[in-house]
């Protein structure tokens, strides 16, 4: 065990020291990308903001369900097959065939080649369960069709959740998919995550639509209330235009109000659906509706044909820019809800660096003097290896960019903490080879091969712990679990080559001394 | 070497072990823990006052009146600062941390809100579901792991030891309602993987004897072992222990709990390698046929 060829023993040192590297690397600047990785530092220490959104898909699917019913009745009078009785029961379609039909509707909706309830192979499964009850039929998403229906408005929510994002233009966001209806957003260095979280929290369905002349609510108008609760409006339910068609958006002054405005142009299908409109309905108000609220109702004067317009209301200059963005970003699928947030300040997070490298610090320093107290000169060497081990940790972390977090500072501590018991148990158990053996080269060989499977076994269950964190953690935990796992792989290292190493040199110097450890 | 008579005391401590195991049921079952928000949602916030006058009362007295169900206040390190935990979480309303914000400025002055943690119903609970999963998943892994190395006896042994420290540590949270977070969860596994390591070190030197003395009864046997290994088991405490001190001490208020739990841990975790994992293989007299019988195989 004591001996190291020259190969091994360049190998060992060019590892030690191209690992070690990285870990100076985060204080030295170079052009090279590859020679000055940092460390990346979690949002507990850097500070910034952790969001995760949870997507409420009943809006989706209830309007999903409302245009399934028009479909189905569309296509079975194509047919020529009397259905009648639809209804909506919760998130059930509920509807009456006659009693020869019953055969007929069942194979169309069952069938796999069916035009409205798709097949999908690779699942085994139609998009909706049909069940029979006689000649009444109810339609049920079935799980696969609501797993992809839930896919779909997610992958449009996070497309529209990073445009947001990215035109507040924070540093280097993290957006991520979670589960099939989450959405985890990190925004690093955000100190007030108030204007990002109201932007994410809004749906900006945006409509227009004309103001109805009877001041009583009847079928296809709807009772919807101004922004500021000031009065409420009898609306057309009829939507001239909508927030798809629009082109762009920005803030503007408007020159003869010396009001602050939004305006936005329209594409070539909105213009003309604009023009048309508001041709046929000059006289009338027009209600500008976002998310269910009026924001103003401007009369219409004359056909508005250019394919732009603007927007008042009663804005500030922020809350017109804020509006253009959602504007501009598109509407979400399904309103969207903050379940979770955490948000560090970066003074705090500063705070806590330091707190960090200070306790790493004196950790380090305490453990080093009992070392040397305890084992002398073999102290030392176990302290070398412990340097080496605390370079190599960091340097590796620093290479593969982990995140560190203020619990991953604790695992690095702790490690320092606990990297010396390898070399603890093979020092003692030289210990005891010692007093039956004279001859301190095969009293240490003896010591290191009799120490090993214990070794292993003791750092094998802490990286059972390590890796169970890992997969199960979140967030800060998780990089405490990588800190702690990889601690454990460089103490090996560093235990079994670097101490070896070195003790195998000190020994074969100092093999005639009396009672060398 | 040291030759302390462990096994003298076998029975002595084994007791005090019950007895502490049967009053931290009792606290856990009937007090229960003291989740923080991690775990029972609702809201978090480190803040910092400008003004030194502020004091518990007075920032508790604000924040009830804000209808946010119930508020706790607590002193968090310096003088200026607090940490603020109230039920309710409000998901739907972006706008609820900067009015709760304003609100305090206008009664207690200027406040700086350094952290803030706001989880919802059922983020915590399934962060308290898969923490749990996490501390039993890696419960079974070191069972099997130890199944796989050892022979049944010393598995049963390790494993009881580390359900003594984990129920131990948690009690003497529930005693001194101690705030049980993500990263105490951190803690409790690291626990594990510690009691596990100090406790197989015993077991390794256990099994050599049993292969080396035919005649020695476990009784005596487990005594030597624990006695070979002493110094090894006490340097590896002291020096963990050191580190976990300077973090405990020094890291910051954030890392006080995971710290002291990780100590507490050490503690009982050494502790139990040496007076629960060892009269276990007493107690199922364990022998050199235990160990030869599962070699032939």
């Amino acid at each position: 065990m004591l001996y190291f060829s020259k190969l091994r023993i360049i190998s060992v040192i060019v590892f030690t020291i191209f690992f070690s590297y990285f870990a100076f690397s985060n204080f030295v600047k170079f052009d090279d990308k590859f020679f000055s990785k940092n460390i990346n530092l979690g949002l507990d220490l850097q500070g910034g903001s952790y969001l995760l959104l949870e997507i409420d898909n009943r809006p989706v699917i209830t309007q999903k369900l409302q245009a399934k019913i028009i479909e189905l009745k569309r296509y079975f009078k194509e047919k020529q097959i009397t259905l009648k009785n639809f209804s909506l029961k919760g998130d059930t379609i509920l509807f009456e065939t006659t009693d020869n039909e019953i055969e007929n509707v069942k194979n169309i909706l069952n069938d796999k080649e069916s035009d409205v309830n798709t097949y999908y192979p690779t699942y085994k499964s139609h998009e909706f369960d049909v069940l029979e009850d006689g000649n009444l039929f109810s339609l049920n998403y079935s799980r696969y069709g609501l797993v992809l229906l839930k896919n779909s408005s997610l992958d449009q929510a996070i497309e529209i959740v990073r445009r947001r994002v990215d035109e507040v233009g924070t540093n280097e966001p993290n957006i991520l998919k979670r589960g099939n209806d989450r959405i985890l957003v990190e925004l690093p260095g955000l100190d007030d995550p108030n204007r990002i979280k109201s932007l994410l929290g809004k749906t900006a369905n945006l409509t227009f639509q004309f103001i109805s002349q009877n001041n009583e609510e009847s079928f296809g108008t709807e009772k919807l209330s101004f922004e500021d609760g000031s009065r409420d409006a009898i609306v057309s339910k009829r939507i001239i235009l909508s927030g798809d068609n629009l082109v762009d958006a920005k803030p503007t002054m408007n020159s003869q109000t010396n009001e602050t405005v939004v305006s936005f142009s329209l594409d070539r299908v909105g213009a003309k659906k604009f023009g048309k409109a508001t041709s046929t309905g000059v006289g009338k108000q027009l209600a500008i509706v976002l998310d269910g609220k009026i924001i103003s109702a401007p009369s219409v004067r004359e056909p508005i044909v250019g394919g732009s317009g603007q927007i008042s209301g009663d804005f500030t200059f922020q809350s017109a820019t804020d509006l253009a963005l959602l504007l501009r970003s598109g509407a979400l699928p399904a309103p969207l809800n903050i379940i979770e947030e955490r948000t560090v300040g970066p003074d705090l997070g500063q705070d806590s660096i330091d707190a960090g490298i200070l306790s790493l610090f004196i950790g380090f320093l305490l453990v080093i003097l009992f070392m040397i107290y305890k084992y002398r000169a073999f102290g030392l060497i176990a302290n070398l290896a412990l340097v080496s081990n605390l370079f190599l940790l960091i340097g590796i972390l620093t290479l593969f960019e982990a995140t560190l977090t203020l619990p991953g500072i604790a695992g690095i501590i702790l490690t320092v903490g606990m990297a010396v018991d390898a070399n603890v148990l093979i020092f003692e158990r030289i210990k005891e080879e010692t007093k039956n053996e004279k001859n301190p080269i095969i009293a240490f060989d003896a010591g290191y091969t009799k120490s090993r499977t214990t070794i292993l076994d003791a750092n094998i269950t802490t990286l059972i712990a390590a890796f169970i964190l890992f997969f199960m953690g979140s967030g800060p935990v998780k990089g405490f679990s990588v800190t702690l796992g990889v601690g454990i792989l460089t103490t090996l290292f560093s235990v079994y080559f670097i101490a070896r190493l070195l003790t195998s040199l000190y020994v074969v110097k100092n093999k005639d001394k009396e009672q060398l450890l | 070497m040291s030759n302390i008579s462990f096994n003298k005391f076998y029975r002595k401590f084994n007791i005090l072990s019950l007895v502490l195991i049967v009053i931290s049921l009792v606290f856990l079952i009937f007090k229960g823990l003291n989740y923080g928000v991690d775990f029972k949602g609702g809201t978090l916030i480190e803040l910092r006052t400008t003004d030194k006058t502020n004091n518990i009362s007075l920032i508790r007295d604000s924040f009830n009146q804000m209808n946010l169900g119930d508020v706790s206040v607590k002193k968090f390190g310096n003088e200026t600062d607090f940490i603020v935990k109230f039920e309710k979480q409000n998901s739907n309303d972006p706008e609820f941390i900067k009015n709760i914000q304003n609100k305090l400025s206008s009664s207690i002055g200027d406040v700086d809100f350094r952290r803030v943690e706001n989880v919802g119903p059922k983020v915590s609970s399934e962060l308290l579901k898969s923490g749990i999963i996490a501390i039993s998943l890696s419960l079974a892994a070191m069972l099997l792991y130890i199944w796989i190395r050892f022979e049944w006896q010393f598995s049963l042994g390790a494993i009881l030891a580390i359900f003594h420290d984990v129920i131990i540590t948690l009690g003497i949270f529930s005693i001194f309602s101690l705030e049980i977070n993500l990263s105490i969860v951190a803690a409790v596994l690291t626990i594990v993987g510690y009691s596990m390591n100090d406790t197989v070190v015993i077991f390794d030197r256990v099994r050599e004897n049993l292969r080396k003395y035919s005649d020695i009864k476990i009784f005596d046997l487990t005594n030597i072992s624990i006695n070979e290994t002493l110094s090894r088991t006490i340097i590896t405490s002291v020096t963990t222990l050191l580190a976990l001190f300077s973090i405990y001490l020094f890291g910051g208020e954030i890392l006080k709990g995971f710290s002291l739990a990780m100590i507490l841990g050490v503690i009982f975790g050494t502790y139990s390698s040496i007076y629960i994992a060892n009269p276990i293989l007493v107690a199922l007299n364990v022998s050199q046929r235990t160990i030869v019988k599962e070699e032939k195989d």
